[in-house]
Protein backbone atom coordinates (compact mmCIF):
# COMPACT_ATOMS: atom_id res chain seq x y z
CA UNK A 1 0.00 0.00 0.00
CA UNK A 2 2.52 2.42 -1.20
CA UNK A 3 4.40 4.26 -4.41
CA UNK A 4 4.62 0.05 -5.53
CA UNK A 5 0.76 -0.10 -5.46
CA UNK A 6 0.55 3.82 -7.38
CA UNK A 7 3.35 2.10 -10.20
CA UNK A 8 1.21 -0.44 -10.29
CA UNK A 9 -1.60 0.79 -11.29
CA UNK A 10 -0.50 3.06 -13.41
CA UNK A 11 1.36 0.49 -15.71
CA UNK A 12 -2.50 -1.00 -15.82
CA UNK A 13 -3.72 2.21 -17.00
CA UNK A 14 -0.83 2.50 -19.34
CA UNK A 15 -1.41 -1.03 -20.75
CA UNK A 16 -5.15 -0.53 -21.23
CA UNK A 17 -4.54 3.00 -22.97
CA UNK A 18 -1.68 1.02 -25.37
CA UNK A 19 -4.87 -1.98 -26.22
CA UNK A 20 -7.91 0.74 -26.81
CA UNK A 21 -5.23 2.80 -29.22
CA UNK A 22 -3.76 -0.51 -31.17
CA UNK A 23 -7.54 -1.77 -31.42
CA UNK A 24 -8.80 1.63 -32.54
CA UNK A 25 -5.95 1.66 -35.02
CA UNK A 26 -7.23 -1.70 -36.20
CA UNK A 27 -10.33 -0.61 -36.58
CA UNK A 28 -9.29 2.11 -38.88
CA UNK A 29 -6.96 0.29 -40.97
CA UNK A 30 -9.60 -1.86 -42.14
CA UNK A 31 -11.83 0.54 -42.73
CA UNK A 32 -9.32 1.94 -45.16
CA UNK A 33 -9.21 -1.25 -46.77
CA UNK A 34 -12.15 -1.78 -47.15
CA UNK A 35 -12.38 1.93 -48.63
CA UNK A 36 -10.12 0.81 -51.02
CA UNK A 37 -12.21 -2.21 -51.80
CA UNK A 38 -14.66 0.03 -52.81
CA UNK A 39 -13.20 2.09 -55.28
CA UNK A 40 -11.65 -1.44 -56.66
CA UNK A 41 -14.99 -2.63 -57.63
CA UNK A 42 -16.37 0.24 -59.20
CA UNK A 43 -13.25 0.69 -61.18
CA UNK A 44 -13.74 -2.85 -62.01
CA UNK A 45 -17.40 -2.36 -63.49
CA UNK A 46 -16.45 0.61 -65.40
CA UNK A 47 -13.59 -1.50 -67.27
CA UNK A 48 -16.80 -4.27 -67.93
CA UNK A 49 -18.57 -1.46 -69.16
CA UNK A 50 -16.16 0.26 -71.90
CA UNK A 51 -16.22 -2.46 -74.47
CA UNK A 52 -19.95 -2.43 -74.54
CA UNK A 53 -20.13 1.15 -74.58
CA UNK A 54 -17.35 1.15 -77.76
CA UNK A 55 -19.19 -1.48 -79.19
CA UNK A 56 -22.38 0.57 -79.56
CA UNK A 57 -21.12 3.54 -80.84
CA UNK A 58 -18.42 1.99 -83.31
CA UNK A 59 -20.99 2.03 -86.49
CA UNK A 60 -22.35 5.72 -85.62
CA UNK A 61 -18.76 7.29 -85.06
CA UNK A 62 -16.72 5.39 -87.56
CA UNK A 63 -15.05 9.06 -88.24
CA UNK A 64 -13.58 9.37 -84.35
CA UNK A 65 -11.80 6.16 -84.62
CA UNK A 66 -8.66 7.55 -83.05
CA UNK A 67 -10.55 8.90 -79.75
CA UNK A 68 -12.73 4.97 -79.00
CA UNK A 69 -8.90 4.04 -79.71
CA UNK A 70 -7.28 5.73 -77.08
CA UNK A 71 -10.42 4.87 -74.89
CA UNK A 72 -9.57 1.34 -75.69
CA UNK A 73 -5.74 2.05 -75.04
CA UNK A 74 -6.47 3.47 -71.40
CA UNK A 75 -8.57 0.62 -70.48
CA UNK A 76 -5.79 -1.67 -71.40
CA UNK A 77 -3.71 0.37 -69.34
CA UNK A 78 -6.10 0.81 -66.16
CA UNK A 79 -6.80 -2.77 -66.49
CA UNK A 80 -2.86 -3.71 -65.79
CA UNK A 81 -2.59 -1.14 -63.29
CA UNK A 82 -0.47 -2.23 -59.82
CA UNK A 83 -0.65 -0.28 -56.90
CA UNK A 84 -2.63 2.70 -55.68
CA UNK A 85 -0.75 5.76 -57.30
CA UNK A 86 -0.42 3.57 -60.45
CA UNK A 87 -3.99 2.88 -60.21
CA UNK A 88 -5.06 6.50 -59.77
CA UNK A 89 -3.32 7.66 -62.38
CA UNK A 90 -4.41 5.17 -65.44
CA UNK A 91 -7.91 5.51 -64.24
CA UNK A 92 -7.46 9.24 -64.29
CA UNK A 93 -6.18 9.22 -67.86
CA UNK A 94 -9.32 6.63 -68.55
CA UNK A 95 -11.68 9.07 -67.10
CA UNK A 96 -10.14 12.22 -69.14
CA UNK A 97 -10.61 9.50 -72.66
CA UNK A 98 -14.25 8.78 -71.77
CA UNK A 99 -15.04 12.49 -71.20
CA UNK A 100 -13.65 13.58 -74.51
CA UNK A 101 -15.34 10.22 -76.34
CA UNK A 102 -19.07 11.39 -74.46
CA UNK A 103 -18.23 15.13 -76.12
CA UNK A 104 -17.67 13.80 -79.19
CA UNK A 105 -20.92 11.66 -78.82
CA UNK A 106 -22.60 15.36 -78.28
CA UNK A 107 -22.68 15.73 -81.84
CA UNK A 108 -23.86 12.45 -83.58
CA UNK A 109 -27.38 13.05 -82.77
CA UNK A 110 -28.30 9.22 -83.75
CA UNK A 111 -26.27 8.19 -80.86
CA UNK A 112 -28.42 11.14 -79.01
CA UNK A 113 -31.13 9.26 -79.67
CA UNK A 114 -30.51 6.16 -79.22
CA UNK A 115 -32.07 3.81 -76.07
CA UNK A 116 -28.86 1.97 -75.59
CA UNK A 117 -26.79 4.57 -75.59
CA UNK A 118 -27.94 6.60 -73.14
CA UNK A 119 -28.57 3.65 -70.69
CA UNK A 120 -25.11 3.12 -71.21
CA UNK A 121 -23.89 6.65 -70.87
CA UNK A 122 -26.36 6.50 -67.57
CA UNK A 123 -24.49 3.68 -66.25
CA UNK A 124 -21.27 4.43 -66.81
CA UNK A 125 -21.47 8.49 -65.70
CA UNK A 126 -23.33 6.75 -62.29
CA UNK A 127 -19.82 4.29 -62.04
CA UNK A 128 -18.02 7.59 -62.46
CA UNK A 129 -19.78 9.41 -59.47
CA UNK A 130 -19.31 6.32 -57.65
CA UNK A 131 -15.66 6.38 -58.24
CA UNK A 132 -15.59 9.57 -57.47
CA UNK A 133 -17.36 9.19 -53.88
CA UNK A 134 -15.38 6.14 -53.10
CA UNK A 135 -12.66 7.98 -53.37
CA UNK A 136 -13.52 10.67 -50.95
CA UNK A 137 -14.59 8.07 -48.74
CA UNK A 138 -11.39 6.41 -48.90
CA UNK A 139 -9.33 9.51 -48.83
CA UNK A 140 -11.23 10.85 -45.74
CA UNK A 141 -10.91 7.50 -44.07
CA UNK A 142 -7.11 7.33 -45.05
CA UNK A 143 -6.33 10.96 -43.69
CA UNK A 144 -7.76 9.64 -40.32
CA UNK A 145 -5.69 6.67 -40.20
CA UNK A 146 -2.91 9.03 -41.20
CA UNK A 147 -3.48 11.32 -38.55
CA UNK A 148 -4.20 8.75 -35.93
CA UNK A 149 -0.51 7.62 -36.79
CA UNK A 150 1.20 10.80 -36.69
CA UNK A 151 -0.65 12.39 -33.86
CA UNK A 152 1.47 12.21 -30.41
CA UNK A 153 1.51 10.02 -27.80
CA UNK A 154 -1.06 7.37 -30.37
CA UNK A 155 2.29 7.53 -32.62
CA UNK A 156 4.48 5.74 -30.00
CA UNK A 157 1.90 2.58 -29.89
CA UNK A 158 1.96 2.98 -33.85
CA UNK A 159 5.29 3.13 -34.11
CA UNK A 160 5.54 0.34 -31.76
CA UNK A 161 3.37 -2.49 -33.89
CA UNK A 162 4.71 -1.39 -36.88
CA UNK A 163 1.75 0.54 -38.57
CA UNK A 164 2.33 2.42 -41.95
CA UNK A 165 0.11 5.23 -43.13
CA UNK A 166 -2.04 4.66 -46.03
CA UNK A 167 -1.53 6.23 -49.71
CA UNK A 168 -4.28 8.76 -50.68
CA UNK A 169 -5.69 8.13 -54.35
CA UNK A 170 -5.01 10.97 -55.78
CA UNK A 171 -4.98 12.18 -59.52
CA UNK A 172 -1.45 12.00 -60.19
CA UNK A 173 -2.26 12.63 -64.24
CA UNK A 174 -1.53 15.70 -65.90
CA UNK A 175 -4.27 15.44 -68.42
CA UNK A 176 -7.34 15.49 -65.89
CA UNK A 177 -5.69 18.54 -64.12
CA UNK A 178 -5.18 20.15 -67.62
CA UNK A 179 -6.97 23.20 -68.01
CA UNK A 180 -7.61 23.80 -72.11
CA UNK A 181 -5.23 25.56 -73.75
CA UNK A 182 -6.87 28.65 -76.01
CA UNK A 183 -4.92 30.52 -78.24
CA UNK A 184 -6.24 34.26 -78.24
CA UNK A 185 -3.57 35.30 -80.86
CA UNK A 186 -4.22 36.48 -83.88
CA UNK A 187 -2.41 34.30 -86.52
CA UNK A 188 -2.35 35.79 -90.24
CA UNK B 1 -29.63 24.19 -33.43
CA UNK B 2 -27.17 25.35 -30.29
CA UNK B 3 -27.62 22.12 -28.63
CA UNK B 4 -26.34 19.90 -31.50
CA UNK B 5 -23.71 17.82 -30.91
CA UNK B 6 -21.16 18.49 -33.90
CA UNK B 7 -19.29 14.66 -33.84
CA UNK B 8 -21.29 11.98 -35.92
CA UNK B 9 -20.91 9.71 -32.81
CA UNK B 10 -22.32 11.75 -31.00
CA UNK B 11 -25.43 12.67 -32.49
CA UNK B 12 -25.94 8.74 -33.04
CA UNK B 13 -26.05 7.98 -29.33
CA UNK B 14 -27.59 11.14 -28.93
CA UNK B 15 -31.13 9.95 -31.08
CA UNK B 16 -30.47 6.05 -29.46
CA UNK B 17 -30.89 7.93 -26.36
CA UNK B 18 -33.72 10.47 -27.54
CA UNK B 19 -35.66 6.98 -29.26
CA UNK B 20 -35.39 4.88 -25.79
CA UNK B 21 -36.76 8.11 -23.81
CA UNK B 22 -39.73 8.11 -26.34
CA UNK B 23 -40.45 4.33 -26.20
CA UNK B 24 -40.38 4.80 -22.50
CA UNK B 25 -42.55 7.67 -22.02
CA UNK B 26 -45.07 5.51 -24.15
CA UNK B 27 -45.01 2.88 -22.14
CA UNK B 28 -46.00 5.16 -18.80
CA UNK B 29 -48.77 6.57 -21.20
CA UNK B 30 -50.14 3.38 -21.79
CA UNK B 31 -49.43 2.04 -18.36
CA UNK B 32 -51.32 5.71 -17.23
CA UNK B 33 -54.35 4.59 -19.73
CA UNK B 34 -54.71 1.25 -17.89
CA UNK B 35 -54.12 2.74 -14.68
CA UNK B 36 -57.30 4.91 -15.18
CA UNK B 37 -58.96 1.11 -16.79
CA UNK B 38 -58.35 0.10 -13.20
CA UNK B 39 -59.85 2.98 -10.98
CA UNK B 40 -62.80 3.77 -13.31
CA UNK B 41 -63.86 0.23 -14.27
CA UNK B 42 -62.96 -2.01 -12.35
CA UNK B 43 -63.01 0.33 -9.18
CA UNK B 44 -59.35 -0.54 -7.81
CA UNK B 45 -58.50 2.13 -5.27
CA UNK B 46 -54.67 2.28 -4.18
CA UNK B 47 -54.76 1.20 -0.58
CA UNK B 48 -58.39 0.52 -0.56
CA UNK B 49 -60.46 -3.11 0.09
CA UNK B 50 -61.76 -2.35 -3.70
CA UNK B 51 -61.95 -5.57 -5.82
CA UNK B 52 -59.68 -6.51 -7.82
CA UNK B 53 -57.24 -5.43 -5.06
CA UNK B 54 -54.58 -5.83 -7.44
CA UNK B 55 -53.85 -2.83 -10.58
CA UNK B 56 -54.23 -5.54 -13.31
CA UNK B 57 -55.06 -3.51 -15.88
CA UNK B 58 -51.94 -1.41 -15.56
CA UNK B 59 -49.33 -4.07 -15.57
CA UNK B 60 -51.49 -6.02 -18.55
CA UNK B 61 -51.23 -1.98 -20.49
CA UNK B 62 -47.30 -1.78 -19.02
CA UNK B 63 -46.86 -5.37 -20.65
CA UNK B 64 -48.77 -4.44 -23.57
CA UNK B 65 -47.14 -1.01 -24.19
CA UNK B 66 -43.96 -2.71 -23.79
CA UNK B 67 -44.65 -4.92 -26.72
CA UNK B 68 -46.16 -2.33 -28.67
CA UNK B 69 -42.77 0.53 -28.94
CA UNK B 70 -40.72 -2.50 -29.22
CA UNK B 71 -42.63 -3.54 -31.94
CA UNK B 72 -42.78 0.11 -33.15
CA UNK B 73 -39.46 -0.21 -33.49
CA UNK B 74 -38.89 -3.30 -35.47
CA UNK B 75 -42.36 -2.88 -37.77
CA UNK B 76 -42.51 0.90 -37.87
CA UNK B 77 -40.46 0.99 -41.13
CA UNK B 78 -42.63 -1.49 -43.11
CA UNK B 79 -46.16 0.09 -41.51
CA UNK B 80 -44.68 3.54 -42.48
CA UNK B 81 -44.21 2.38 -45.83
CA UNK B 82 -47.49 0.66 -46.42
CA UNK B 83 -48.95 3.55 -44.75
CA UNK B 84 -47.61 5.83 -48.06
CA UNK B 85 -48.10 3.34 -50.49
CA UNK B 86 -44.59 3.14 -51.09
CA UNK B 87 -43.66 -0.10 -53.48
CA UNK B 88 -40.06 -1.22 -53.69
CA UNK B 89 -38.69 -0.25 -56.92
CA UNK B 90 -37.04 -2.69 -59.62
CA UNK B 91 -33.42 -1.92 -60.17
CA UNK B 92 -33.82 -3.69 -63.56
CA UNK B 93 -36.80 -1.38 -64.44
CA UNK B 94 -35.22 1.50 -67.09
CA UNK B 95 -37.51 4.14 -65.32
CA UNK B 96 -35.62 3.36 -61.94
CA UNK B 97 -32.53 2.63 -63.26
CA UNK B 98 -30.87 6.05 -62.53
CA UNK B 99 -32.73 6.53 -59.00
CA UNK B 100 -31.04 3.22 -58.04
CA UNK B 101 -27.63 4.69 -59.19
CA UNK B 102 -27.82 7.57 -57.47
CA UNK B 103 -28.89 5.78 -54.19
CA UNK B 104 -25.71 3.41 -54.49
CA UNK B 105 -23.71 6.74 -55.43
CA UNK B 106 -24.82 8.27 -51.91
CA UNK B 107 -24.33 4.74 -49.95
CA UNK B 108 -21.22 4.85 -51.02
CA UNK B 109 -20.42 8.29 -50.39
CA UNK B 110 -21.53 7.65 -46.51
CA UNK B 111 -20.07 4.41 -46.64
CA UNK B 112 -22.85 2.53 -45.66
CA UNK B 113 -24.95 -0.76 -47.36
CA UNK B 114 -27.35 0.36 -50.07
CA UNK B 115 -30.57 1.02 -48.22
CA UNK B 116 -34.06 -0.24 -49.90
CA UNK B 117 -35.59 1.76 -52.64
CA UNK B 118 -39.05 2.83 -52.79
CA UNK B 119 -41.46 4.71 -54.82
CA UNK B 120 -44.54 6.28 -54.08
CA UNK B 121 -47.16 6.83 -57.02
CA UNK B 122 -47.80 10.40 -55.83
CA UNK B 123 -47.43 13.23 -58.76
CA UNK B 124 -45.94 15.62 -55.68
CA UNK B 125 -42.34 15.90 -55.36
CA UNK B 126 -41.21 14.51 -52.04
CA UNK B 127 -39.35 12.23 -50.04
CA UNK B 128 -38.54 10.28 -47.01
CA UNK B 129 -36.22 7.38 -45.16
CA UNK B 130 -37.43 5.46 -42.76
CA UNK B 131 -35.70 1.95 -41.11
CA UNK B 132 -34.16 0.76 -37.71
CA UNK B 133 -30.81 1.52 -38.21
CA UNK B 134 -28.39 2.01 -41.16
CA UNK B 135 -28.05 -1.62 -42.07
CA UNK B 136 -32.21 -2.26 -42.88
CA UNK B 137 -33.19 1.31 -44.23
CA UNK B 138 -35.30 2.27 -46.78
CA UNK B 139 -35.43 5.41 -48.76
CA UNK B 140 -38.84 6.15 -50.46
CA UNK B 141 -39.36 9.21 -53.20
CA UNK B 142 -42.80 9.97 -54.64
CA UNK B 143 -43.03 9.66 -58.53
CA UNK B 144 -43.42 13.59 -58.94
CA UNK B 145 -39.81 14.27 -57.52
CA UNK B 146 -38.59 11.30 -60.23
CA UNK B 147 -40.45 13.88 -62.78
CA UNK B 148 -39.44 17.02 -61.36
CA UNK B 149 -36.02 17.40 -60.81
CA UNK B 150 -32.52 16.37 -62.80
CA UNK B 151 -29.88 13.75 -61.76
CA UNK B 152 -27.78 16.41 -59.67
CA UNK B 153 -31.08 17.61 -57.37
CA UNK B 154 -32.30 14.20 -57.34
CA UNK B 155 -28.80 13.24 -56.05
CA UNK B 156 -28.84 15.94 -53.41
CA UNK B 157 -32.20 14.93 -52.26
CA UNK B 158 -31.17 11.27 -51.77
CA UNK B 159 -28.34 12.72 -49.95
CA UNK B 160 -30.56 14.61 -47.39
CA UNK B 161 -32.42 11.38 -46.96
CA UNK B 162 -28.75 9.43 -46.66
CA UNK B 163 -28.02 11.92 -43.82
CA UNK B 164 -30.90 10.87 -41.80
CA UNK B 165 -30.04 7.48 -42.21
CA UNK B 166 -26.60 8.23 -41.10
CA UNK B 167 -27.18 10.12 -38.38
CA UNK B 168 -29.95 7.48 -36.93
CA UNK B 169 -32.51 10.08 -37.35
CA UNK B 170 -34.53 7.49 -39.16
CA UNK B 171 -34.72 5.05 -35.99
CA UNK B 172 -35.83 7.84 -33.76
CA UNK B 173 -38.44 9.43 -36.21
CA UNK B 174 -39.99 5.99 -37.58
CA UNK B 175 -40.60 4.82 -33.59
CA UNK B 176 -42.27 8.29 -33.19
CA UNK B 177 -44.18 7.56 -36.35
CA UNK B 178 -45.39 3.90 -35.39
CA UNK B 179 -46.12 5.26 -31.60
CA UNK B 180 -48.11 8.15 -32.70
CA UNK B 181 -50.57 5.83 -34.70
CA UNK B 182 -50.36 3.50 -31.10
CA UNK B 183 -51.21 6.53 -29.24
CA UNK B 184 -54.41 7.57 -31.44
CA UNK B 185 -55.95 4.44 -31.34
CA UNK B 186 -55.43 4.23 -27.58
CA UNK B 187 -56.92 7.33 -26.50
CA UNK B 188 -59.83 6.17 -28.96
CA UNK B 189 -60.15 3.14 -26.88
CA UNK B 190 -60.04 5.09 -23.91
CA UNK B 191 -62.32 7.55 -23.82
CA UNK B 192 -65.08 4.80 -25.60
CA UNK B 193 -63.70 2.85 -22.27
CA UNK B 194 -64.67 5.77 -20.21
CA UNK B 195 -67.80 6.38 -21.39
CA UNK B 196 -69.01 2.50 -20.90
CA UNK B 197 -67.24 3.13 -17.36
CA UNK B 198 -69.25 6.29 -16.27
CA UNK B 199 -72.49 3.76 -17.31
CA UNK B 200 -71.20 0.66 -15.29
CA UNK B 201 -70.74 3.12 -12.37
CA UNK B 202 -74.16 5.02 -12.66
CA UNK B 203 -75.67 1.51 -12.76
CA UNK B 204 -74.11 -1.18 -10.65
CA UNK B 205 -71.85 0.42 -7.86
CA UNK B 206 -74.15 3.01 -7.32
CA UNK B 207 -73.29 3.07 -3.45
CA UNK B 208 -69.78 3.20 -4.28
CA UNK B 209 -67.12 1.72 -2.39
CA UNK B 210 -64.66 4.31 -3.53
CA UNK B 211 -62.48 5.70 -0.78
CA UNK B 212 -62.26 9.70 -0.94
CA UNK B 213 -64.26 10.71 -3.92
CA UNK B 214 -62.71 14.02 -4.34
CA UNK B 215 -59.60 12.03 -4.93
CA UNK B 216 -61.05 10.23 -7.09
CA UNK B 217 -62.92 13.12 -9.01
CA UNK B 218 -58.95 14.90 -9.18
CA UNK B 219 -57.75 11.51 -10.57
CA UNK B 220 -60.32 11.34 -13.70
CA UNK B 221 -60.03 15.20 -14.74
CA UNK B 222 -56.00 14.41 -14.85
CA UNK B 223 -56.71 11.38 -16.39
CA UNK B 224 -59.20 12.36 -19.25
CA UNK B 225 -57.07 15.72 -19.26
CA UNK B 226 -53.87 13.13 -20.23
CA UNK B 227 -55.86 11.64 -22.43
CA UNK B 228 -56.70 14.62 -24.71
CA UNK B 229 -53.46 16.43 -24.70
CA UNK B 230 -51.74 12.79 -25.56
CA UNK B 231 -52.38 13.61 -29.33
CA UNK B 232 -51.48 16.53 -29.38
CA UNK B 233 -48.11 16.55 -27.50
CA UNK B 234 -46.96 13.62 -29.16
CA UNK B 235 -47.41 15.43 -32.66
CA UNK B 236 -45.88 18.86 -31.05
CA UNK B 237 -42.67 16.00 -30.00
CA UNK B 238 -42.22 14.61 -33.37
CA UNK B 239 -42.39 18.28 -35.12
CA UNK B 240 -39.96 19.35 -32.81
CA UNK B 241 -37.72 16.36 -33.10
CA UNK B 242 -38.11 16.60 -37.14
CA UNK B 243 -37.53 20.55 -37.19
CA UNK B 244 -33.75 20.34 -35.42
CA UNK B 245 -32.76 17.17 -37.83
CA UNK B 246 -33.75 18.68 -41.22
CA UNK B 247 -31.37 21.97 -41.46
CA UNK B 248 -28.49 19.01 -39.93
CA UNK B 249 -29.59 16.65 -42.77
CA UNK B 250 -29.12 19.46 -45.22
CA UNK B 251 -25.98 20.03 -44.03
CA UNK B 252 -25.03 16.35 -43.84
CA UNK B 253 -26.58 15.67 -47.90
CA UNK B 254 -23.77 18.78 -48.73
CA UNK B 255 -20.99 17.11 -46.74
CA UNK B 256 -21.53 14.09 -49.03
CA UNK B 257 -22.13 15.40 -52.77
CA UNK B 258 -20.13 18.66 -51.72
CA UNK B 259 -22.12 20.15 -53.78
CA UNK B 260 -25.17 22.20 -52.18
CA UNK B 261 -26.55 23.95 -54.59
CA UNK B 262 -28.18 20.99 -55.92
CA UNK B 263 -30.44 20.52 -52.97
CA UNK B 264 -30.98 24.13 -52.83
CA UNK B 265 -32.49 24.13 -56.00
CA UNK B 266 -34.66 20.84 -55.59
CA UNK B 267 -35.55 22.42 -52.78
CA UNK B 268 -36.75 25.49 -54.52
CA UNK B 269 -38.82 22.74 -56.91
CA UNK B 270 -40.05 20.83 -54.03
CA UNK B 271 -41.21 24.41 -52.55
CA UNK B 272 -42.92 25.52 -55.94
CA UNK B 273 -45.36 22.49 -56.42
CA UNK B 274 -47.99 23.53 -53.98
CA UNK B 275 -49.81 20.58 -53.74
CA UNK B 276 -49.92 18.32 -51.04
CA UNK B 277 -48.81 15.03 -51.10
CA UNK B 278 -51.60 13.37 -50.42
CA UNK B 279 -50.03 9.92 -49.80
CA UNK B 280 -48.29 10.52 -46.86
CA UNK B 281 -50.90 10.80 -43.85
CA UNK B 282 -50.51 13.17 -40.82
CA UNK B 283 -48.34 10.88 -38.15
CA UNK B 284 -45.42 10.16 -41.03
CA UNK B 285 -45.18 14.12 -42.09
CA UNK B 286 -42.24 14.91 -39.84
CA UNK B 287 -40.50 12.01 -41.96
CA UNK B 288 -40.30 14.08 -45.13
CA UNK B 289 -37.83 16.17 -46.95
CA UNK B 290 -40.75 19.06 -46.91
CA UNK B 291 -43.59 19.40 -45.65
CA UNK B 292 -46.35 17.17 -47.07
CA UNK B 293 -49.36 18.80 -45.86
CA UNK B 294 -48.86 22.05 -48.24
CA UNK B 295 -49.01 24.06 -44.80
CA UNK B 296 -48.23 27.66 -45.08
CA UNK B 297 -47.10 27.69 -41.52
CA UNK B 298 -43.50 26.27 -42.62
CA UNK B 299 -42.91 29.32 -44.29
CA UNK B 300 -43.10 31.28 -41.32
CA UNK B 301 -40.98 31.92 -38.33
CA UNK B 302 -42.01 32.89 -34.90
CA UNK B 303 -42.94 31.10 -31.70
CA UNK B 304 -46.64 29.48 -33.13
CA UNK B 305 -44.77 28.54 -36.54
CA UNK B 306 -41.50 27.27 -34.82
CA UNK B 307 -44.23 24.84 -32.43
CA UNK B 308 -46.56 23.70 -34.99
CA UNK B 309 -44.50 23.17 -38.10
CA UNK B 310 -42.20 19.98 -38.88
CA UNK B 311 -40.15 21.74 -40.99
CA UNK B 312 -38.20 24.87 -40.55
CA UNK B 313 -38.87 27.64 -43.14
CA UNK B 314 -37.82 26.26 -46.32
CA UNK B 315 -36.23 29.77 -47.53
CA UNK B 316 -34.21 29.70 -44.33
CA UNK B 317 -32.92 26.37 -45.85
CA UNK B 318 -32.07 27.12 -49.28
CA UNK B 319 -30.61 30.27 -48.30
CA UNK B 320 -28.48 28.28 -45.55
CA UNK B 321 -27.12 26.13 -48.31
CA UNK B 322 -26.88 28.92 -50.87
CA UNK B 323 -24.44 30.24 -48.62
CA UNK B 324 -22.75 26.78 -47.97
CA UNK B 325 -22.56 26.41 -52.02
CA UNK B 326 -20.99 30.54 -51.81
CA UNK B 327 -18.09 28.92 -49.52
CA UNK B 328 -17.31 25.76 -51.53
CA UNK B 329 -17.17 28.11 -55.05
Amino acid sequence: MGPLLILFILAVALVAWAIMKYNGLVTLRNQVANGWKQIDVQLKRRHDLIPNLVNTVRGSMEFEQETLQKVVAARGAAVSATGIADAAAKEGALSGALGRLFALAESYPSLKSNENVKQLQEELASTENKIGFARQFYNDIATKFNIGLQVFPGNIVARLFGFSPSELFEIKDAGERDVPQVDLSLKK
Amino acid sequence: MSDVPANIFEQQAANRRKTILVMAFFVLFVGFLGFGFDVFLLGFSPGGRAFPGFPIATFAALLLGGVGAYRGLENGARSVLNSSGAVPASPDDPRYRQLHNVVEEMAIAAGLPKPQVCVIPDPDPNAFATGKDPEHASIAVTQGLLDSLDREELQGVIAHEMGHVRNFDIRLMTVIAALIGAVMLLVEFGSRSMQFGGLGRGGRRNSSDRSGGGGGVVLLVFWVVGLILAPIISQLLAMAVSRQRELLADASGAELTRNPGALASALQKIDAAVEPTRSIKRGTAHLCIANPLGSSLDDKEGFFADLFSTHPPIRKRIMLLKGMAYQHA
